[in-house]
């Protein structure tokens, strides 16, 4: 890209119905690995082989169109695909994350909380066996954070999950394989005990915690 | 009532500036009219002015449509179709180094002195600020907005018709509303250069007469038109953009 090498050979195998994490630094490609995956434009050359059946993606930013009231944002993909929506499954996934309430409203009058959840419901109403998150919870406030980990672990289940992120605290919590990228590739790391979601308290996932945040300075 | 009291006042008091200086200076008014006899030229002329206006009203209310509607399929065209991109666009903007007011005789030349030459100058002084705006709004689609529909599964179409259409809206209102003030420009021009009705020919022929307050009268009654096609027009977007 620009005439560099963004990372060299790469192999990436996801853990089928698990949650498998990068984690790394910004600008280290955790995202172009992702786009490649998802089949989207990375602006450069890639060389290689990907094998990944049909995914949903959930980013950073929560992509709702503020034209479109939280159902019909819930119920996008079939609407772009000019399909039919299923809007009782829309509904009862938005009653699970909590806004029955706000079911009419449009993007602008919900809170950053509120609209990463209809990203949420969005993502699980393309019933994808694999899920591809680029740092979804990264802009919430603590504990909304944590919230919509519990809920996203919980909404997921069964399916194959790639999470991009940043936050040595949130992989520790969350996945099921740890994978650190730098400029020398990817590295797998030791994962806490248990199951995800973990507690954020929890001795394991803290001591996970120190050791990614060790492994990302040194 | 309360936001009507500002501009009111505000016209009250160029009212009375004006009439003062007609009154101090002692101009003729065949010069500069008062606002009180361009009052009453408008009482006397209701009639003509009237039929005169109607006459720009439909050129304006033509060209903007036909205007708008040309600039919109043009942005949809360029924005989806990277050929017509590469020639289009610099014919477009090229075409905008050429004053408009100068084609003005060639249309009357072309068309005669009835209502198609006026509605082409409308058409041509709309086309661009709708096509311009509404085209960068479909280009300045959140690249997010574009990658997951993409990875739905939308093709090019779709995400043209679902997400870039919509998306876009307020930049085309932003035009729209541009074009609704231009568009009685254009029309008035047209009529300038050769006509037998409209606002334009009877400022011209008020003029030629000596009859300045009726002059007046008519600029007066075109910046009503104007403003009430731009209210309509704006109406129109928030109501259905």
């Amino acid at each position: 890209m620009g005439g560099e090498r963004l990372f060299g050979p790469l192999e990436l195998t996801l853990r089928d119905g698990g949650w498998t994490c990068i984690l790394g630094p910004s600008g280290v490609g955790k995202s172009t690995i992702l786009r490649l995956i998802a089949g989207l434009e990375i602006g450069g050359a890639f060389e290689g082989e990907i094998d990944a059946p049909d995914v949903a993606y959930m980013a950073q930013d929560d992509l709702l169109f503020p034209w479109l009231n939280v159902l019909d944002n819930a119920v996008l993909g079939a609407r772009l695909r000019g399909g039919v929506p299923d809007f009782e499954r829309a509904k009862a996934l938005i009653g699970r994350v909590g806004l029955t309430a706000q079911i009419g409203q449009k993007p602008p009058t919900l809170s950053g909380g509120q609209r990463q959840r209809v990203a949420l419901v969005r993502t699980m109403m393309e019933d994808r066996p694999v899920i591809l998150l680029d740092e979804p919870f990264s802009a919430l406030d603590a504990r909304n954070r944590a919230q919509m980990q519990e809920l996203a672990v919980e909404l997921f289940a069964g399916r194959t999950v790639l999470l991009i992120t940043h936050d040595p605290a949130e992989a520790a919590r969350l996945s099921d394989v740890i994978y650190i990228l730098d400029e020398a590739g990817l590295r797998a790391m030791a994962v806490p005990e248990g199951d995800a979601p973990r507690a954020v308290d929890d001795a394991a996932v803290l001591r996970a915690q120190g050791a990614l945040f060790k492994e990302l300075r040194a | 009532m309360m936001r009507w009291r500002t501009p009111l006042l505000a016209t009250a008091f160029a009212l009375a500036g004006w009439q003062m200086l007609v009154w101090l200076t002692g101009v003729q008014h065949f010069i500069l009219p008062g606002p009180l006899r361009v009052g009453q030229a408008m009482l006397t002329h209701w009639e003509s002015l009237a039929e005169h206006g109607l006459v720009t009203l439909l050129e304006v209310v033509l060209g903007l449509t036909i205007g708008a509607a040309l600039g919109i399929a043009t942005a949809i065209h360029i924005a989806f179709s990277a050929r017509a991109r590469k020639y289009v666009l610099p014919v477009l903007v090229f075409s905008q180094a050429i004053p408009v007011f100068a084609l003005a005789p060639v249309l009357t030349l072309w068309f005669g002195f009835g209502l198609s030459p006026k509605v082409i100058m409308a058409v041509l002084i709309v086309y661009f600020p709708v096509a311009s705006a509404f085209y960068d709004g479909l280009n300045g689609t959140q690249r997010g907005f574009v990658d997951l529909a993409q990875v739905m599964g939308a093709t090019p179409v779709q995400v043209m018709r679902r997400v870039r259409i919509p998306a876009a809206m307020p930049s085309l209102a932003t035009g729209l509303r541009m074009a609704a003030v231009y568009a009685p420009i254009g029309a008035v021009i047209g009529e300038w250069v050769g006509s037998s009705k409209g606002l334009g020919y009877l400022m011209l022929l008020a003029s030629g007469r000596a009859k300045i307050d009726l002059m007046f009268a008519a600029v007066v009654v075109l910046a009503f038109l104007t403003v009430a096609v731009r209210a309509i027009v704006d109406w129109l977007c928030r109501r259905y953009l």
